[in-house]
């Protein structure tokens, strides 16, 4: 039964991982790279490493991806690109 | 360097780290396999420090010296942070609007923060005996915070983060690590040695110097966090090029 569960957490994270390095738009990325964070941190908990899990949970799924959104958004609300992908955030905000 | 050296390049670096590795795990213990030499030995010298949970014993207490090394990539990464993220020349400030939130979201907000407080002091004072312990607990207390931006707006949440404060209790928390090892040094003659009484199995001042420094990473990681996140969110919400306004 454990060893099935570290299967399937071992597919998904290896599937997850190839997406996220797929991925071009760095706002998606961060998303996968949450997801795959998750994959980890159920990985680590089904191999006996809640203390791995935890940090994992907590810095991979939660702290990174919102660091990596928040780049994105700072660095394309430029006012200086004219009006091709920045402008429509901007006037929203 | 052209793409074709490139390739070739790659190709050779993972030849041999393929080759160095296989050869590595031809040595090492069947997975799934009942024989740890390394657990055994692990799980003998915490039970000898009357640590429950042997990972926290190992990272702060036998292998304290590699956690003081993690600790100051932490440290040092909210400096660089802070240092490139200040406020540059071209650049404004432009205060917080108030936001509008649904009042259920609010009710969410501070139902949840205290719970998320206290479990994150919790996990970072059992970190002796329970998983967890600075680190994730530090992490924790961070984010519990930001519960208020969420659940509020960005002019409450700066009310509620000293980020003075947080700068201070950040350095002193991280000085206060090498401190202790300076003191296993100077009383027991090894720097970071467990040299405070290790009393009682399973209880919470057990392990010695491992809640200390517990203590001391959770405080700094948790400061830390705040603080890094804090630049992130003041260039995302606060400030804006001036160009924007140079352009009319």
């Amino acid at each position: 039964m454990s060893e099935w569960l570290v299967g399937v957490a071992v597919a998904f994270v290896v599937l997850a991982a190839t997406v996220a390095a797929l991925c071009r738009d760095p706002a998606r990325q961060a998303v996968m790279l949450a997801v795959l964070g998750l994959g980890l941190s159920v990985l680590f908990a089904v191999l006996q490493a809640p203390d791995v899990a935890l940090s994992q949970l907590a810095v991979g799924t939660a702290l990174t991806p919102l660091l990596i959104l928040l780049t994105v958004r700072k660095v394309t609300r430029r006012p200086t690109s004219g009006g091709d992908d920045g402008d429509g955030k901007d006037q929203s905000r | 360097m052209t793409a074709r050296t490139r390739l070739v390049m790659f190709l050779v670096a993972t030849t041999v780290i393929a080759a160095f590795f296989t050869a590595a795990c031809t040595e090492v213990p069947r997975f799934g396999s009942d024989f740890h030499p390394y657990g055994q030995r692990a799980v003998t010298a915490a039970l000898a420090h009357r640590t429950a949970n042997v990972v926290s014993s190992v990272n702060f207490d036998i292998r304290a010296f590699d956690t003081l090394g993690e600790e100051s990539i932490l440290f040092t990464t909210v400096l660089g942070a802070t240092l490139l993220l200040r406020l540059a020349r071209d650049e404004r400030e432009h205060p917080p609007a108030a936001e509008r939130v649904l009042p259920t979201t609010r009710l969410f907000g501070t139902v949840l923060m205290p719970i998320t407080l206290v479990v994150g002091v919790y996990i970072v004072a059992h970190g002796q005996l329970s998983p967890g312990g600075g680190f994730q607990g530090g992490v924790v207390l961070a984010t519990a915070l930001h519960l208020a931006y969420v659940a509020a707006d960005y002019r409450v949440l700066e009310r509620i983060r000293p980020l003075t404060v947080l700068d201070v209790a950040d350095s002193l928390a991280a000085a206060s690590f090498t401190i202790i090892g300076l003191a296993g040094l100077i009383a027991g003659g090894a720097f970071l040695k467990n040299v405070l009484p290790l009393g009682t199995f399973n209880q919470i001042t057990s392990g010695g110097t491992l809640p200390v420094l517990n203590a001391a990473v959770g405080v700094e990681v948790a400061s830390g966090l705040i603080v890094l996140l804090a630049h992130f969110l003041d260039q995302a919400v606060e400030i804006t090029d001036s160009d924007s306004q140079e352009a009319h």
